[in-house]
């Protein structure tokens, strides 16, 4: 086996992903990689995630540098090593060989000549998609908008100005331009006063994550017309099962929570109310139902609020999926969620019940349609029966898009959830 | 545009201290521009005034002896109308005198320039005693130093020299000295058939030397695409005494009646020969050394260039570099253009550096000019493109000027039609290489620039028909009905 230089180059992450800032780079020059060693994180607009080397070797040039924005397929580093590099798999990153040599051709310049050696990138030149003139470029630039997201309106695809401003003007308050070494960023659609002049402050870049967040939640709001319908669900026997059985599940790996509890009574009730695992298509006019039934649990982690989803979870049981969601609300909060972990969600469950609270208008994660805010229960007196027995309330709030839920069905679906909370076997009855 | 990027950084640009080491294109452009943007500059060069290795020494004082040098071919070649002159008459004294007097009034005027703008020139070496602490020493062995909130490295580039072939000697010439033309030797060996050994051997050539040019690759001007190279050999055989491609020295010795070279002809044997002068042009080397960068978090290449992202910040997020110093291609305008994206992004724009294409122009006669995608590179790298040549012959202008040693090639994304590169050889060839730059940013097609009426007779319509041409025929070219 012969020395090689390897090329590892940034793995396609997912689909319709471009770019990823580079938040750590795990290795430096001369640092031995191995196939699957972690070499940088990265934070995306969806996600912040590891990325795993494709290649085995020695580092010998490094061309990423934290904070920087990385197209995928741009190479990370360059590696001398053996030609062992397993055969890549489908969405596994793609390690590209380069021979260490480069055959110089006749039109090269000779080793002496430095012509060959300068580290100045290669400008790009050909084929991208969407063209733009340099003075679109750098409005881009200044407004903070990623080219390769914006759809041109010109002939050919081209980008005008105007369409940098709409993408600008849509994607809300989250844009803002790239930090530059002063930190400093340019206006946003709106001037802000000068605050510093009422007292200190710190301005701080905001991550991908939050600028993600920024945009969905501006972009949900101001689309999406919300209703939220609040109930209580009396989960005193629920709780006694709860304590009961939670000893398997913790055999099992996982804990027995509420959250999964209900994600399981969802996947009832969804299956029950198709209208609340769908999606709104506008520009059709057409309302898509979803055949699956995939729950994003909301997670709280040090970086920001990032939603993995549980797949299928009609086809799993509680405990399966108390230990599938356990494991996703680890992965989430040391960022080694995927992006695909992150993907297909049809209903959103939000639980604030750890921290406390009495009710929330939670808003939905657009381009689903409802979500399931969830308090902290509580013993309440309740009347039963003539007399006042303690009873474990749980608080809940469903927010949904009124332009495809009515209020009836709203009413309806929480009620059913809260049914189902209250007698477990109503789920499995009609669900 | 330019405006409002001033706008929203003025305020927090004025306390923003900031140095620029060297003073050339890519200095002088930096410290213009952050002044412009309000910020408090320190310009600091080892010369009295900006302009570095181009205006001092390269470009400028280039361009005048390549000036002087046409217009004696320009006479000469006037015979074919009918035209005769007596053979030219040179007064070097003048002739040098002129050329620094070019120089002069440039750099001088820079000078004025910088002071209106506030900038604060300091002369002397600078190096780094920490990222934000430089140290400059003047002539004098006088120090002083200077903190700085950011600090652009412009340092530029030198001569190379063959490697372990140093002599000490007046008859070994690297460009600086070639062009203070201290005489006109009667043989000169240009190492090196690069623009520089190209433009100074004709320089030579024309003012009487018999002039020799080896090139260690297969042809001259490595880097341009062969079939653009070719015209311009062609000429430059008439001119020169031999040019021979394939060829390198393997050593030199000053002998007493010149410097005596050993030239190895491909794989053949090291023939000895001797020249009066030998030039050395064999690329150049950046200036990274002795700035004291160990004692900064700036990385350098195993070739010496300074590690350096989109927007020119090096690995020390307070030091951005630009120009010879960061890479190819080596040239002014690319310095310059670098220069104000650094300044900016100093002043907080999110500006980048990310051309499509840079022109590249080798001011020979004639002229060969070429921007964006070669063909060589597309071969190279796989890309599949679609190729126009319009030779020079079919050009009425190009005839008018008896010139039509020249030709024009677009070279286009087959799918697309867009302009990915355009080549040129020819005189004039520097001015309409323009063209194509701003066709290949603006994103152009070729029938874009097929449909732009072109003025007539001019050579910037071999540009409009070459581009029919990738659509199969132009007006003044037939081409036989086949596949390419
Ligand atoms: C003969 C010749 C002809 C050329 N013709 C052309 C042409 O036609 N077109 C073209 O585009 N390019 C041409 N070039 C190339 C062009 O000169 C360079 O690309 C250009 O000058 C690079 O600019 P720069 O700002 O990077 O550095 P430079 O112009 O090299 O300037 C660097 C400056 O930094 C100063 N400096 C270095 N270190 C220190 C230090 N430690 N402290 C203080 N000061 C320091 C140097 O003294 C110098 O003044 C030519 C070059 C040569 C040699």
């Amino acid at each position: 086996m012969n020395a090689k230089t390897l090329e590892f180059k940034l793995p396609a992450l997912a689909e319709n992903i471009e770019t990823a800032t580079v938040t750590k780079v795990l290795v430096s020059v001369g640092d031995a990689v191995a196939v699957d060693q972690p070499v940088l994180e990265i934070e995306t607009d969806k996600a912040a995630a590891e990325v795993p080397s494709s290649v085995s070797g020695t580092i010998t040039e490094l061309l990423v540098n934290e904070g920087d924005t990385v197209k995928v397929g741009a190479v990370v580093f360059r590696a001398t090593g053996q030609d062992a590099a397993p055969a890549p798999k489908a969405d596994a990153p793609v390690a590209a060989e380069v021979p260490a040599e480069p055959a110089r051709p006749a039109e090269m310049p000779a080793p002496v000549e430095p012509d060959s050696a300068g580290p100045a990138p290669a400008p790009k030149r050909s084929g991208a998609p969407g063209v733009a003139a340099p003075s679109v470029r750098r409005l881009a630039r200044e407004l903070g908008v990623d080219l390769s997201e914006v759809t041109g309106s010109g002939a050919d695809g081209r980008i005008t100005a105007d369409d940098v401003k709409a993408h600008a003007a849509g994607a809300g308050a989250a844009e803002a331009g790239a930090s530059g070494p002063g930190e400093s960023r340019t206006t946003s659609v709106e001037s802000l006063p000068d605050f510093a002049r009422w007292g200190e402050i710190e301005r701080q870049p905001m991550s991908a994550i939050r600028r993600r967040t920024a945009e969905n939640m501006a972009r949900a709001w101001a689309t999406v017309p919300h209703v939220t319908q609040f109930d209580k669900a009396d989960v005193t026997e629920l709780e006694r099962l709860r304590k009961e059985h939670g000893k398997k599940v913790e055999a099992a790996g996982g804990k027995l929570t509420v959250t999964a509890v209900i994600v399981k009574v969802l996947a009832s009730a969804l299956k029950k109310s198709p209208q609340f695992n769908a999606s709104v298509d506008v520009a059709a006019n057409e309302v898509v139902f979803k055949k699956y039934y995939n729950v994003g649990v909301a997670v709280d982690t040090e970086r920001g609020l990032l939603v993995p989803v549980i797949r299928d979870v009609d086809t799993k049981n509680v405990t399966q999926i108390a230990v599938e969601l356990g494991a996703l609300a680890e992965r989430a909060r040391n960022r080694k969620l995927t992006l695909d972990e992150m993907q297909g969600g049809t209903f959103t469950v939000s639980n604030l019940g750890g921290i406390g609270g009495t009710g929330f208008t939670p808003i939905v994660n657009a381009p689903e349609v409802a979500i399931l805010g969830v308090s902290r229960s509580q013993v309440e007196a309740v009347f039963v029966e003539g007399g006042v027995e303690p009873r474990t309330m749980l608080p809940l709030s469903l927010s949904y898009d009124h332009r495809v839920i009515d209020g009836a069905d709203g009413a309806r679906f929480l009620r059913w959830v809260v049914e189902a909370l209250e007698q477990p076997f109503l789920a499995t009855l009609e669900g | 545009m330019r405006r409002k990027v001033k706008d929203t950084m003025s305020d927090e640009a004025n306390s923003t201290r900031i140095a620029i080491i060297g003073a050339g294109p890519g200095g002088y452009a930096a410290a213009f521009r952050a002044a412009d943007l309000g910020m408090r500059v320190t310009l600091i060069d080892l010369e009295a005034n900006p302009g570095g290795v181009c205006l001092h020494r390269g470009c400028i004082p280039s361009k005048v002896l390549l000036h002087v040098a046409k217009v004696m071919n320009d006479a000469r070649d006037a015979v074919h109308w009918g035209v005769s002159f007596a053979p030219p008459e040179i007064d070097f004294d003048r002739l040098r005198a002129s050329k620094a007097e070019v120089v002069e009034k440039m750099t001088s005027g820079l000078g004025q320039l910088s002071r209106a703008r506030k900038i604060a020139f300091v002369r002397g070496r600078a190096s780094f005693q920490d990222s934000t602490v430089l140290r400059v020493t003047a002539d004098d062995g006088a120090e002083q130093v200077i903190e700085t909130d950011y600090t652009i490295i412009a340092s530029g580039s030198r001569p190379a020299w063959l490697p372990d072939m140093y002599l000490e000697s007046p008859r070994l010439l690297n460009s600086t000295s070639a062009l203070q033309m201290a005489d006109i030797p009667g043989s000169l060996l240009v190492v090196g058939g690069g623009y520089i050994g190209l433009e100074l051997g004709m320089v030579y050539a024309t003012m009487g030397s018999d002039v020799t040019v080896v090139e260690m690759t297969q042809g001259l001007l490595p880097g341009a695409d062969p079939d653009l190279a070719a015209i311009l050999s062609r000429r430059m055989e008439e001119l020169m005494h031999s040019i021979r491609p394939n060829t390198k020295v393997t050593a030199m010795t000053e002998v007493e009646q010149g410097i005596e070279v050993m030239l190895q002809s491909g794989d053949g044997e090291a023939v000895p020969e001797v020249f009066d002068k030998v030039l050395v042009s064999i690329g150049r080397k950046p200036n990274s050394s002795g700035l004291g960068l160990d004692s900064t978090k700036v990385e350098v290449t195993d070739d010496g260039f300074i590690r350096v992202d989109e927007h020119r910040r090096t690995t020390d997020p307070r030091i951005f570099a630009i120009g010879d110093v960061v890479g190819q291609p080596m040239l002014a305008h690319k310095a310059s253009h670098e220069g104000r994206v650094a300044a900016e992004v100093i002043g907080g724009a999110n500006s980048a550096f990310e051309p499509l294409a840079i022109p590249a122009v080798v001011f020979t006669d004639p002229e060969v000019a070429w921007c964006g995608l070669t063909e060589a590179e597309a071969k190279r790298d796989g890309t599949k493109v679609n190729v126009a040549r319009f030779p020079w012959g079919a050009s009425g202008r190009a005839a008018t000027l008896h010139r039509s040693d020249g030709l024009t090639k677009v070279i286009t994304d087959p799918d697309t039609d867009r302009v990915l590169g355009m080549g040129i050889v020819g005189t004039g060839a520097g001015e309409l290489i323009a063209e194509g730059v701003l066709a290949i940013e603006m994103g152009a097609v070729a029938s874009d620039i097929g449909l732009s009426i072109h003025a007539h007779p001019t050579l910037s319509e071999t540009i409009m028909e070459t581009a029919d041409l990738i659509f199969g025929q132009g007006t003044h070219v037939y081409r036989p009905r086949a596949g390419h």
